[in-house]
């Protein structure tokens, strides 16, 4: 029970934190346009409405990836900086249930992108957004914020023990770009690079959330995309525990 | 048993210097450190800057593994059952990071009681109490980044308090506060004691530790040099005087001349003004002011006084002992 109010209070503070932050909000907002426009102009040439809506969807959740895999992996030396890593791991809280929620709420600050990528591509190339299966639709959207900030949690241990690996999620969201087919579809890709976009939750979501809206079956994307990131969450919290002892030993968690 | 027990701690840091050719130094922070803090009892570990002090703490809270000797808090090994230790243990150290600055003082507080598992039910009673007992009662809805250092300081302290742990550690809490706030948090911390908390107190602040201290570890260069109550740590410099030599501009090699004068058992500068004091503790009543200025033959000096040894002189002894 305990655990549960902890990563619900850490959902909402860390939430309230980011959402406070107009930086973050207006990068969010506009950095996805950038690159949804550079889409639209790509899809527009095939004058398919499906085409286009294909594209503004993927955009949106490259805009949920891009806010969860920077800010997710230096969130851990935000907290250095700030000070206040050391102060949590001296609670005796599981620190995966510390660390789980900011990430959490960092692919959820994703939803500015979504939100704004499609009004975006509604006001300046006309696409509508039209529901196949809605209900389907508002499941697939929160499992894939979800499994977003699963992967991110993932990737924020490293970083506790490692000061520097907090590089390591801008280095990583192009390629999540290209091999999780938010723009380009999968089968254009070799083949080898398939089971690492099935190994990737933004995978699943990405088409649970086009085939909620464009039509098909979803349920099972939706299932793997959950799947994913439930494993994602798993091995987090197995690795956190070694991960801490290392940084205890070797003195990570401080600045000096 | 004590409450905390440090036996032979050490910890050392790796660091790398160069950018071509990296190579690893092995740097000892602490160096063998024992010593043990009784219930109740508020424990000084006094040093300058450098000397171990944080480390010895951060080892004593969980924060760092020891690089050899052990540790127990309640009897809890700190390495083995650090989730134990940290049930029963508060830490508040000095500076202003270290809280969310986007949240108020109360969400900072709700979050941490979470962290520590406060039951629900008692959480509001509990942060009210303390934003009463650190003086932020009425300002607690209000962003932390408006908080002065000192109102940061003492959501630490509430922080710390949250869960009522039985031993306390405050890592130099009055670092950077104005008199008045620093004053007033002492006035906080003896109060501590007077509750039944164990304290572990570290600074670098003399009359602090002479204020507030049962008992007092000296710590240089990662050992202990010293142990005792205030008074036992004064009875070691009670049978010297101290001589002050008033000079200007020469402090630093005027020293190395005063350090050899027969009789001299430590020699510091103090910046006043213009001019730096040399402060010459000698031992015993001996009569070595005429010795003291010859070897400043040439330099200018200013006033010379002698009076009889504080608890700083003796720390300051202790620590630039060679």
């Amino acid at each position: 029970m305990n655990a549960v109010r902890i990563v619900l209070v850490g959902f909402v503070l860390h939430l309230k934190m980011l959402s406070r932050s107009a930086f973050t909000g207006i990068l969010g907002v506009i950095w996805p346009l950038f690159f949804a426009t550079t889409a639209f102009f790509m899809f527009r040439t095939r004058h398919d409405p499906s085409a286009l809506l294909y594209a503004s969807l993927g955009a949106s959740v490259m805009g949920i990836w891009s806010a969860t895999s920077v800010t997710a992996s230096s969130a851990i030396q935000r907290q250095r900086w700030e000070g206040t890593l050391e102060p949590i791991v001296a609670t005796p809280a599981h620190f995966s249930l510390v660390q789980l929620p900011i990430a959490i709420a960092m692919s959820t600050i994703g939803i500015y992108s979504m939100a704004s990528t499609l009004l975006w591509g509604r006001l300046l190339f006309g696409i509508h957004l039209r529901m196949v299966h809605p209900l389907l639709f508002c499941l697939a959207v929160p499992v894939t914020i979800v499994s977003i900030g699963m992967l991110g949690f993932l990737l924020s241990v490293t970083v506790v023990r490692y000061r520097t690996a907090w590089a390591l999620g801008n280095a990583l969201e192009y390629p999540i770009w290209l091999v999780c087919g938010f723009l380009v579809p999968l089968s254009l890709f070799p083949g080898w690079v398939r089971p690492i976009s099935w190994a990737l939750a933004p995978t699943w979501g990405v088409r649970a959330i086009r085939e909620a809206a464009l039509g098909g079956s979803p349920l099972w994307d939706v299932a793997a995309c959950a799947a994913l990131g439930l494993g994602y969450g798993v091995i987090g919290a197995l690795l956190v525990g070694t991960v801490l002892r290392s940084a205890r030993a070797r003195a990570t968690l401080s600045l000096t | 048993m004590g409450v905390i027990e440090a036996r032979d701690l050490r910890r050392t840091y790796k660091t790398t210097t160069g950018a071509l050719r990296r190579r690893t130094v092995d740097v000892e922070a602490v160096r063998g450190v024992s010593f043990e803090v009784g219930e109740g009892e508020l424990f000084g570990l006094l040093g300058p800057n450098g000397a171990g002090k944080t480390t010895t703490i951060k080892m004593l809270i969980t924060l760092l593994i020891p690089t050899a000797g052990e540790a127990r808090v309640l009897g809890f090994d700190v390495v083995k059952d650090a989730r134990e230790v940290r049930k029963r243990i508060g830490y508040v150290f000095g500076g202003d990071r270290g809280v969310y600055e986007r949240l108020s003082a109360l969400d900072n507080l709700r979050y941490f009681a979470e962290l520590y598992a406060v039951p629900a039910r008692e959480q509001k009673r509990r942060i009210a109490e303390l934003l009463d007992l650190v003086g932020l009662a009425g300002r607690e809805k209000e962003r932390v980044e408006g908080y002065s250092r000192g109102m940061r300081q003492r959501l630490h302290v509430a922080r710390g308090l949250l869960h009522d742990p039985p031993v306390l550690f405050l890592d130099e809490p009055t670092i950077g506060l104005d008199p008045v706030g620093a004053r007033e948090l002492r006035a906080t911390i003896a109060s501590l004691t007077a509750i039944g908390k164990t304290v572990l107190l570290t600074t670098h602040y003399m009359f602090e530790a002479d204020a507030l201290c049962d008992r007092i570890a000296v710590i240089a260069e990662g050992k202990i040099v010293a142990e005792g109550t205030p008074r036992d740590l004064k009875a070691g410099v009670a049978r010297g005087k101290v001589v002050e030599i008033e000079v200007y501009g020469t402090a630093d090699e005027a020293v190395e001349r005063l350090r050899v004068v027969e009789g001299v058992r430590s020699v510091s500068v103090e910046e006043r003004d213009q001019a730096q004091v040399l402060v010459v503790q000698v031992d015993g009543e001996r009569e070595v002011t005429h010795a003291l200025l010859g070897r400043l033959d040439g330099s200018s000096v200013g006033r010379v006084s002698s009076r009889e040894p504080t608890l700083e002189d003796a720390y300051v002894a202790l620590v630039t002992a060679e």
